[in-house]
């Protein structure tokens, strides 16, 4: 019992942290299962929030393994998408439940 | 057809993994197959309502919801496969013992039965929410929809023959050393899940602290091959894992055996008094 509440203090500790978070903006549309744009350039080594618009009825998966991220944006509505520090290089996203066309990559540089 | 298909075994088979794992690691427990099955159930329900709901969840929290929701579920899975562990480190023994001698099932085992049921309905819930999202999604756009129904039919059916199959591989292992292995692949469960966990909090941006990535082994192995993701989903394989995420994965580990370690000393002292 006595390690579950220093587990849970812990976790309390860390959820406290300071969230200094320098988030520059960006927005991603996904309009026929697909993103505009496809291409999307952003500051290497640096914290950056994209805003994800989908302007489709259904639903969509945002994903992307290689930068840590999943998350459902429901149909039309829109959600915001943490990602980085980002070392210089390309980032592939995808739609993860239109797979076959809704794609796109990130470039940190 | 096959595109549905393939999303939806890949869902199904990360908690299918879970459940297999769990369904080993109660082998000869009186009752567990119906805790199993109300987890699944209570997993399936919740999946359908978190889907029903994903717009509400991800507009809260400023917009943070879905990744605190995330990480608060699977966090509750850590802390209820630590109390598994911890369990099993006490009673596994008597337990291991008694299936020698009868062989049948142990009336023993009312406790870890909740705490493996809640994990095997929080992995079904994270899970099949994305499932019922992405089949809602075909429905809902008309065209071609019956194939790729189908395909995602299919997909649930595949998953749950790869559960099987996990389950009935492990059954292989023999009764002496089950609960040492299922223990070890808890174990490594949870770490996975708890920097899992702390990753979902840094893109909720409420735990941005050590977010630097340390390694890249997607020349390897990519997170996003079936292979990658079994292992994502087994040991927590994570192509580029950040600071936190490895300290919280070893912190987990080391958290998991100390508790284990303290469990199975407490009887010895009963004894003694």
């Amino acid at each position: 019992m006595r390690s579950f509440l220093v587990f849970f203090g812990l976790t309390a500790l860390l959820t406290l942290a300071p969230a200094a978070a320098r988030a520059d903006d960006y927005t991603i549309t996904i309009k026929d299962h697909r993103f505009t744009p496809e291409e999307l350039k952003v500051p290497a080594n640096n914290r950056v929030l994209i805003t994800v618009i989908n302007d489709d009825a259904t639903p969509e998966e945002f994903e992307s393994k290689t930068m840590k991220v999943e998350k459902v944006i429901p149909g039309k509505s829109k959600g915001v998408v943490r990602i980085g520090p980002l070392k210089p290089g390309r980032y592939p996203f995808v739609g993860e439940f239109h797979e076959a066309v809704a794609k796109g990559v990130v470039i940190a540089e | 057809m096959l595109g549905a298909l393939i999303i939806v075994f890949r869902e199904v088979l990360e908690a299918g993994l879970i459940v297999g794992i769990v369904m080993a690691a109660t082998r000869g427990v009186l009752g567990r197959g119906r805790w199993i099955n109300i987890g699944i159930g209570a997993g399936v329900l919740g999946a359908g309502l978190v889907a029903a709901f994903a717009g509400v969840i991800s507009q809260a929290f400023e917009g943070s919801g879905q990744e605190l929701f995330n990480a608060s579920v699977l966090g509750l899975a850590v802390v209820m496969l630590m109390w598994h562990n911890a369990w099993m480190a006490r009673h596994g023994r008597e337990i291991a013992a008694e299936m020698q001698s009868i062989g049948t099932a142990v009336s023993e085992g009312a406790k870890p039965l909740t705490a493996l049921a809640i994990v095997v309905g929080l992995a079904v819930l994270r899970e099949g929410s994305e499932v019922v999202l992405f089949l809602y999604g075909i429905m809902a756009s008309g065209t071609s929809a019956p194939s790729l129904l189908l395909g995602g039919v299919l997909g649930i059916a595949a998953g749950a023959a790869f559960t099987a199959l996990t389950y009935f591989g492990l059954l292989a292992i023999p009764n002496r050393y089950i609960f040492s292995v299922t223990s070890w692949l808890i174990a490594l469960l949870a770490a996975g899940m708890a920097a899992q966990s702390v990753q979902f909090l840094n893109n909720g941006g409420v735990l941005v602290v050590l977010d630097r990535t340390v390694w890249d082994t997607s020349w390897l192995l990519s997170e996003g091959s079936l292979f990658g993701r079994m292992l994502h989903a087994l040991i927590g394989y994570t192509e580029r894992p950040t600071e936190l995420q490895i300290m919280v994965y070893i912190g987990t580990l080391f958290a998991m055996f100390l508790l284990m370690r303290l469990a199975r000393y407490s009887p010895r002292e009963r004894v003694a008094v």
